[in-house]
């Protein structure tokens, strides 16, 4: 905390296991003050599972075996359940792809915006409410009075996701997380989140740990790029260089079969053969060998993360980094 | 579009879903979710239909299939009448047409093996058991499938493979079109490129034509000739793709490719801020005017009150823009 460049988040070694199967196996990242950092990968890479293990909320089966995983120097993994409540109600707080099902419908969101503050004893009913108008207000919520007298059914998806962020906002978190926050809306609305978001992080000073599978949002929005696969970082770096220079097999597959909008059309897309394999089925080594073009024998070993060549922070988990530019 | 009679000709397409209220559940309104569209989808040619969720595009899809009734307008295929003929004739002509759902996991029965999944369309249309399966093996080679899926289950298998047997599900009684509803947008970005890849394989190979109906529009940008953008019901803009991509004139469509985010993040970052606020209005309650004035950076003092037409906007595509196309006044 004294230390203004001290990261908000550190994640060393982690690895959450669902029965004897490591999903996540052996994740380390930070996020500083004020940054976006995104866990990108497809589904089965276990993005997810990092960020419910950071934030204490893994469902039953499964559980975070070893590692550390540190909020502002604390460590999370062995806190007790009734200190986690208290951290996650004030410095941590986290918004999920489908706001409509994460609300309460019962509920007027007003109330719900308004409830942190009330259940950590930080403000009485009143006082709480007022503050949950002006956040409502803050989210770019037209007539946030007479909205926050609403239910949710009565909002569009949208608005229920500003909605969610007033929540997660109110208590001024020194994390936000999101998971996919945007994949259920249209792409303006979309568009609209982003924006509010990155505004918010300006106002704030709010880091952001972003979970998601689309590379257009990575773009728009993160400072830091995880590419997650089979479980494990398997490319790090700043979001410039990631794009620039993919230097994992599997970064730069992935950049190439996204369609553009400009160039070519109609001509076969690039691809990547096969399809994430389930987690009883990972190769030992490097996970992605089963799918990569240039996996030679020697992908048996776990790869180490290397540093690739003139970018500092930007490293890669593959062992075979010379051979990258013979992917064309 | 091709001069010769197109495959699908769709005329002034109208679904409009009674509102009743109140005790006696009297007619209170309608909710017109197509209102008027028209398109035209010749064969071997890919027309994709894009918009935001509400805009009614899967409802117009659903009504060329026969899914919900069309209360108004017209659909011809290969010249005749859908609507009009018989339920006999109806059936027979919509054999021709096929579909593709987004979601592979709800739209495979769970009880039938990948071979029963396929060879479902078979049985209906009364092909004889020893034709059955000579044609599964076939479409399972055809869609990238081994002959050993035939006898798995669909939870067996990944989503890429699962929409590989929808794919050939609709391809089994050989049809012309195929409307695709979000055929990737439930699937992995790697096995995105795939199935669209497969998409495209097979038109070139059978001569399909494709209704494409998605939100993604650099998916659409890549594989479709030509671009339908819905607005509430109504068409915003229409045209070949490379017109509508590069020279968009309704503010619609602008914004629409403006909310794309770039995979790029020195170009998305240089971007101007996005600027369409708010959400779609109830189609149960339109804007008297264009139906996009709510919501419109750029409306003008006619907006409101008048509905624009389609204009020609100079770049081969047609704009619904009173702002931009003055001859888009009605009238």
């Amino acid at each position: 905390m004294s230390d203004p460049a001290a990261p908000v988040l550190s994640v060393r070694d982690l690895v959450t296991r669902i029965g004897g199967n490591a999903v996540v196996d052996g994740v380390s990242f930070d996020v500083a003050p004020g940054e976006v950092v995104a866990l990108v990968g497809e589904s089965g890479s276990g993005k997810s599972l990092t960020a419910l293990s950071v934030m204490g909320l893994l469902p039953a089966a499964a559980r975070a075996a070893a590692g550390s995983v540190r909020l502002e120097g604390e460590e999370l993994l062995s806190a007790p359940e009734r200190r986690l409540r208290r951290i996650r109600g004030q410095s941590l707080s986290m918004i999920f792809q489908e706001p409509v099902a994460s609300l309460n419908p019962l509920m007027r969101v007003g109330e719900q915006v308004a409830e942190s503050l009330v259940v950590h004893g930080r403000a009485g009913r009143a006082e709480a409410q007022a503050r949950a108008v002006e956040m409502l207000a803050r989210v770019g919520i037209p007539d946030p009075a007479a909205r926050a007298r609403q239910y949710p059914a009565e909002l569009s998806g949208g608005m229920c996701q500003r909605v969610m962020i007033a929540c997660a906002l109110i208590s001024e978190p020194r994390l936000l997380i999101a998971d996919e926050p945007t994949t259920a809306l249209d792409v303006t609305i979309q568009a609209q989140i982003l924006t509010l978001m990155k505004r918010l992080r300006a106002d704030f000073g709010t880091a952001i740990l972003i979970i998601t599978h689309d590379m257009g949002v990575v773009a728009d929005i993160a400072d830091r790029v995880c590419v997650m696969y089979g479980g494990r970082i398997v490319e790090t770096g700043t979001a410039e260089e990631i794009f620039a220079r993919p230097s994992h097999p599997y970064t730069r597959l992935l950049l190439s079969t996204i369609p553009r909008l400009s160039g070519a059309r109609k001509e076969l897309l690039r691809s990547i053969e096969g399809s994430v394999p389930d987690v009883s089925d990972w190769p030992e080594g490097c996970r992605f060998r089963s799918r990569c073009p240039l996996a030679q024998e020697d992908c048996a070993q776990v790869p180490p993360h290397v540093p690739v060549a003139g970018q500092p922070g930007h490293t890669a988990a593959c062992l075979h980094l010379e051979r990258i530019g013979e992917m064309t | 579009m091709s001069a010769a009679t197109p495959l699908l000709r769709v005329e002034e397409l109208r679904v409009h879903f009674p509102l009743t209220g109140g005790f006696t559940g009297r007619r209170t309104g309608a909710v017109k979710a197509v209102d008027g569209v028209s398109l035209e989808i010749g064969p071997g040619e890919t027309v994709a239909l894009v918009g935001e969720s509400g805009c009614g595009k899967s409802t117009a899809g659903n009504a060329i299939l026969g899914l919900v009734r069309a209360t108004g307008g017209r659909i011809l295929f290969e010249g005749e009448d859908i609507l009009g003929a018989g339920p006999e004739r109806q059936r027979a002509l919509r054999r021709d047409m096929q579909v593709i759902f987004q979601d592979p996991v709800s739209a495979l029965n769970p009880k039938l093996t990948v071979g029963q999944c396929i060879a479902e369309p078979l049985v209906i249309a009364g092909r004889p058991k020893a034709a059955r399966a000579a044609r599964v093996a076939e479409l399972l080679e055809l869609v990238g499938l081994l002959p050993g899926h035939a006898g798995r289950y669909p939870n067996e298998l990944s989503g890429g493979q699962r929409q590989r047997v929808v794919i050939a599900r609709a391809l089994a009684l050989e049809p012309k079109l195929i409307i695709c509803d979000e055929p990737v947008s439930a699937l992995d970005v790697s096995i995105r490129s795939q199935i669209v890849n497969l998409l495209m394989r097979l038109q070139a190979e059978l001569g399909l034509s494709y209704l494409f109906i998605a939100h993604d529009l650099s998916v659409v940008r890549h594989i479709s000739d030509r671009v339908v953008v819905m607005y509430l019901g109504t068409v915003a803009e229409e045209g070949p793709t490379d017109a509508l991509f590069d020279h968009p004139t309704h503010p619609y469509t602008e914004a629409l490719l403006a909310a794309i985010p770039l995979p790029d993040p020195a170009a998305q970052r240089a971007k101007p801020p996005f600027a369409l606020e708010g959400d779609l209005p109830s189609p149960a309650n339109p804007p008297a005017g264009c139906p996009f004035v709510t919501r419109c950076p750029e409306r003008g003092p006619d907006c409101a009150a008048l509905r624009p037409v389609l204009a020609d906007t100079g770049h081969g595509s047609r704009a619904a823009c009173l702002v931009r196309l003055p001859a888009a006044r009605p009238g």
